[in-house]
């Protein structure tokens, strides 16, 4: 079974190849390949790859990008394992977390905790364990958790991998890599503040995302079906069938002890003595990972699709891996889908209708439309999503060829979406660190300031992921955040960012207001700013003039350098 | 303390009250009000209240039985005994501020209320409360979000949905535009010396320069600011002698008086304040849960004194993810329950009454038998604010998937 497995993988890639060489040459030449006719036009072009593709420019990007050419950056950056990276592992040395195992994580950032609130039970006085005593979630753990060193608590956890999303983010040169790491990492969405997903998070980005987004779609999702950052934060971990669908055979134990075994680690999941049934990740995997809300679905499929998932689960040995237990699934027959599964079926019945799922058009639709929304507009062209659609569907879900098919279809590099999309604050804070070529820790005042703006990293609480809309991230204050950030990121007014603007332009142009002003739309803008806003800009710089021989009329280059980032033409890529 | 003056003004007459004012004077000038000037304060007890201990079933023999260690003693046991409230139900002692505002009639509590969902995680019951939608997790936007979106108000301030915290609670993430702020006199744009041009340049080319969502969002952004300055409303100091608790609670109920007085066009104002996860030491009439009840309590009371007669526009109503069990655990403390309590007061409250059916506390009368069960949905109480106090005129979008219906109401607002 297994070589006839590998022949069938051995046969689909090759097809892909086929496929995709007769997608390239179908497709009408695309402007990415197609000769520039201008340079305006060769410059714009290389814009909109940094800005879509890659967290935004920084100085000199533009020119090399078009030495290079566009097509052949793209290229390179559609196999990011060919790009050189070496200096990424020296700015990410001081977070250890990276590295860490679960087990590692959680012995190190939760068991103090755990042990700091077993020490004060007993010294209550009463070694009775209360039974929601031992929540992850416990709120109380907060004085716990005051009396340890900060660099030992388990926020510290997700303040290092912020950092590191953040460092990424703004100085790999895998950009695309990590445009899509952001991008996947929300569609498989995991609140990391609820309970011990914050010692999963981690491993669920390095060892689960991080690998497969160059990969097949279902092998990604099944992947995080199978994570225990996922089991947990959509409670499939606590998911069992009703005793009487449980397999025949030891009957002894069988109602606590099952539920009690579906605990991950400590979890309140006592609290269930019963256990039942849980549909949320059932419901999320067809609603926002596959099918979509309109894909077709019953709650008759939700329902069945969690019988069919029963006993997926996390081994609470250590830090948490998966386990199923075949003791707490349901053995009767499903239907899900108009697919049906005889009784006795066990994990394999689970894998196979995520197979499914991964490959059914309405779920190829739905990727084609989220990456369309990400990269070329919030409202994409239909023509644009089909084909990128039935691209999805002919490479048998291979997202590299997906990905490929978007970037090289025309609406990509069409005049209409330059400039048109509003950046997400982690977007707008990382490309404002390009553009200056700041040096910044990705420490928590940055991390602070982006939660501001409104998406703080791995802590959207709703499964859904941060929507990739202007409409969700332009409200009245998280645009103050935004351009507080600007006039602050400039001045070098931000604790672990340090940026020096006035070096961005030549000594000449510093001594001139307006010559600064222009000098430095082009470093930080390409020059984009409408007449109108160089016009506001210019003014404010009338009213402060100093006298035109004073040196320090260069003290106004960080104030046009925030006005400048804090503009609306700033806020689109 | 009991000598407040009350201000009512109603088409030019000013009528002063000493002492308490009768129940129905408030009611009167909440009539009066248009609901453009009423503002909703929504306050969530996060970690979960032990709403057992907050507001007393004393006359419950199971009560006491079931919390041997912790329980509050009957009225008139002494010192140290819940306070009355209408011969079955009594008010733990630490809130003893808040007694007078049940006893004149513009507060009301109630009972066994809470949210259908099963679970007894604080994570997805507070998600559930503040969504609105228990049960269903993808739902991206909080109900007073909605709540407010689906409001018919001609001129909308950009200030109507604040709230006084440091992101943007659930609860209110959504369309309706919220602002969080965790300090008033913050809000704006800071740069030092150019702090001032810089935001006035920044407004010109947001004017100027784009259409669309960015330039309204900044439209109202820059209004926003320019309110909250000329407001000044950090400057306002509490009146009627209210002394609000030091800690982050009552500096929250104080700024949210100031913007209510500054009158900046606030509908919906949201705070919330934690603490209330007593799985040891909870205690009786004295412990965690009694430190915590004492500051909750002068800061509410502290903050309907300092509003005064303003507070007929002002309705206050609290909330907790789940209630807590009701036998004492080893450790003096209590777990993860059900049903809950709720507190209202202000505008439009028909007070002086705890709400909600009361499901009983002998063994057959647990939910799972442990928990106080749920006899209100807590959508039902905010049903009849919204529609009631704020003139939300649809519900449906506001809980969707839930029917409000005539007969689940309590009644507990002024029609």
């Amino acid at each position: 079974m297994v070589t006839a497995r590998k022949a069938t993988r051995v046969l689909s890639s090759l097809l892909l190849v086929t496929v995709a060489a007769a997608c390239a040459s179908a497709v009408p030449p695309s402007a990415a390949a197609a000769p520039a006719s201008s340079p305006r036009e060769a410059r714009e072009k290389a814009l909109q790859a940094l800005n879509r593709l890659a967290f935004g420019p920084r100085p000199g990007d533009v020119d090399r990008v078009l030495e290079m050419g566009v097509a052949k950056w793209i290229d390179a950056q559609l196999y990011p394992e060919t790009i050189a990276d070496s200096l990424m592992a020296g700015r990410l040395r001081d977070l250890p977390t990276l590295a860490m195992s679960s087990d590692e994580i959680f012995n190190v950032y939760e068991k103090p905790v755990r042990e700091a609130r077993r020490q004060r039970k007993l010294r209550a006085g009463n070694a009775a364990m209360s039974e929601a005593a031992a929540g992850t979630e416990d709120l109380r753990e907060r004085e716990e958790i005051d009396r340890i060193p900060p660099e030992k608590r388990p926020r510290r956890v997700i303040e290092e991998l912020s950092s590191a999303r953040v460092l990424r983010a703004a100085y790999s040169e895998r950009q695309l890599n990590e445009v899509l790491v952001d991008f996947w990492m929300n569609h498989f969405n995991v609140y990391a503040a609820k309970g011990l997903d914050r010692v999963f998070i981690t491993s669920f980005e390095r060892d689960v995302v991080r690998p497969r987004i160059w990969g097949r779609f279902e092998d990604l999702l099944l992947a995080t079906a199978k994570a225990p950052a996922m089991l947990f934060y959509l409670d499939n971990a606590q998911s069992v069938s009703d005793p009487e669908n449980r397999p025949p055979g030891r009957a002894a134990g069988r109602g606590r002890a099952a539920a009690g075994d579906t605990a991950p680690l400590d979890s309140p999941a006592p609290l269930r003595p019963k256990g039942g049934l849980n549909e949320n990740y059932a419901r999320e995997l067809m609603e926002l990972h596959t099918l979509g809300v309109d894909g077709g679905y019953t709650q008759k499929d939700v329902t069945e699709l969690a019988r069919v998932l029963t006993g997926w689960s996390i081994e609470r040995d250590g830090g948490g891996t998966f386990v199923f237990r075949a003791r707490v699934h349901d053995a009767g027959a499903k239907t899900v889908l108009d697919r049906t599964l005889p009784a006795g079926g066990g994990i394999e019945e689970g894998e196979e209708m995520i197979r499914r799922l991964a490959c059914h058009p309405a779920t190829a639709r739905r990727i084609a439309l989220q990456l369309a929304q990400r990269l070329v507009a919030d409202a994409p062209p239909a023509a644009l999503v089909d084909r990128v659609a039935k691209t999805f569907l002919a490479t048998d879900g291979d997202l590299r060829h997906t990905v490929r098919a978007l970037i090289e279809s025309p609406e990509f590099f069409d005049r209409a979406s330059y400039r048109a999309k509003v950046k997400s604050p982690f977007e707008y804070a990382v490309s404002a660190i390009r553009a200056t070529g700041a040096e910044t820790d990705g420490g928590i005042p940055l991390l602070r300031q982006i939660a501001q703006m409104g998406e703080p990293l791995y802590l959207c609480q709703p499964p859904t992921g941060y929507s990739d809309a202007a409409s969700a991230w332009v409200n009245t204050g998280a645009l103050v955040a935004r351009l507080n950030f600007a006039l602050a990121l400039s001045a070098n007014k931000l604790p672990g960012t340090s940026v020096d603007v006035a070096h961005l332009i030549s000594p000449a142009d510093a001594a001139d207001p307006g010559r600064s002003l222009d000098a430095l739309a082009r470093v930080l803008i390409a020059g984009d700013l409408t007449p109108e806003t160089r016009a506001t800009i210019a003014k404010q710089l009338e009213c402060r003039t100093a006298p035109a021989d004073d040196p320090s009329a260069n003290t106004q280059v960080p104030l046009i350098s925030g006005l400048i980032l804090g503009s609306p033409e700033f806020q689109k890529q | 303390m009991l000598n407040r003056r009350i201000l009512l003004k109603s088409g030019g007459l000013a009528l002063v009250a000493g002492g308490f004012l009768p129940n129905v004077f408030v009611r009167m000038a909440s009539g009066a009000t248009p609901a453009s000037r009423r503002v909703l304060v929504a306050i969530f007890q996060r970690g979960a209240v032990d709403g057992l201990n907050v507001v007393v079933p004393y006359a419950e023999k199971a009560y006491y039985d079931a919390r041997p260690s912790i329980a509050i003693p009957r009225p008139g046991s002494g010192e140290n005994a819940a306070l009355d409230l209408d011969g079955f139900f009594g008010l733990h002692p630490s809130l003893s501020p808040v007694l007078p505002l049940f006893k004149d009639g513009s507060a009301a509590f109630v009972h066994a209320v809470g949210s259908p969902d099963a679970t007894r995680s604080h994570f997805d019951a507070q998600d559930f409360m503040e969504s609105g939608t228990p049960g269903v997790k993808s739902t991206t936007d909080g109900f007073l979000s909605r709540a407010v979106s689906g409001k018919k108000v001609t001129k909308p301030s950009p200030l109507r949905a604040l709230a006084v915290s440091a992101s943007l609670p659930r609860i209110l993430s959504g369309s309706a535009g919220a602002v969080s702020m965790t300090n008033v006199a913050d809000f704006g744009i800071r740069g030092g010396a150019s702090a001032a041009s810089a935001s006035d340049s920044f407004e010109a080319m947001y004017a100027d320069a784009v259409s669309g969502t960015l330039q309204g969002t900044a439209r109202d952004s820059f209004e926003a600011v320019r309110i909250l300055k000329s407001a000044d409303a950090s400057k306002i100091s509490p009146q009627n002698g209210a002394e609000y608790p030091k800690g982050p609670f009552g500096n929250s109920l104080k700024q949210i008086a100031q913007l209510i007085k500054a009158n900046v066009g606030m509908e919906v104002a949201f705070t919330d304040v934690g603490g209330w996860d007593t799985h040891a030491g909870e205690g009786g009439v004295n412990g965690q849960l009694s430190n915590r009840l004492r500051d909750y309590g002068q800061a509410i009371a502290a903050f309907t004194k300092d509003l005064g007669s303003r507070m007929a526009d002002v309705t206050l109503v609290t909330m907790s993810e789940f209630g807590r069990t009701v036998r004492e655990n080893g450790n003096r403390g209590t777990d993860h329950g059900h049903a809950n309590v709720m507190l209202l007061a202000g505008g439009g409250v028909k007070g002086g009454k705890v709400y909600g059916k009361w499901p009983g506390l002998e063994s057959g009368q647990l939910y799972e038998n442990r928990d106080v069960a749920v006899t209100t949905d807590f959508r039902d109480v905010f049903a009849e604010i919204l529609s009631r106090r704020l003139g939300v005129p649809d519900l449906g979008p506001v809980f969707p998937g839930y029917a409000i219906e005539e007969k689940k109401r309590l009644g507990i607002i002024a029609a």
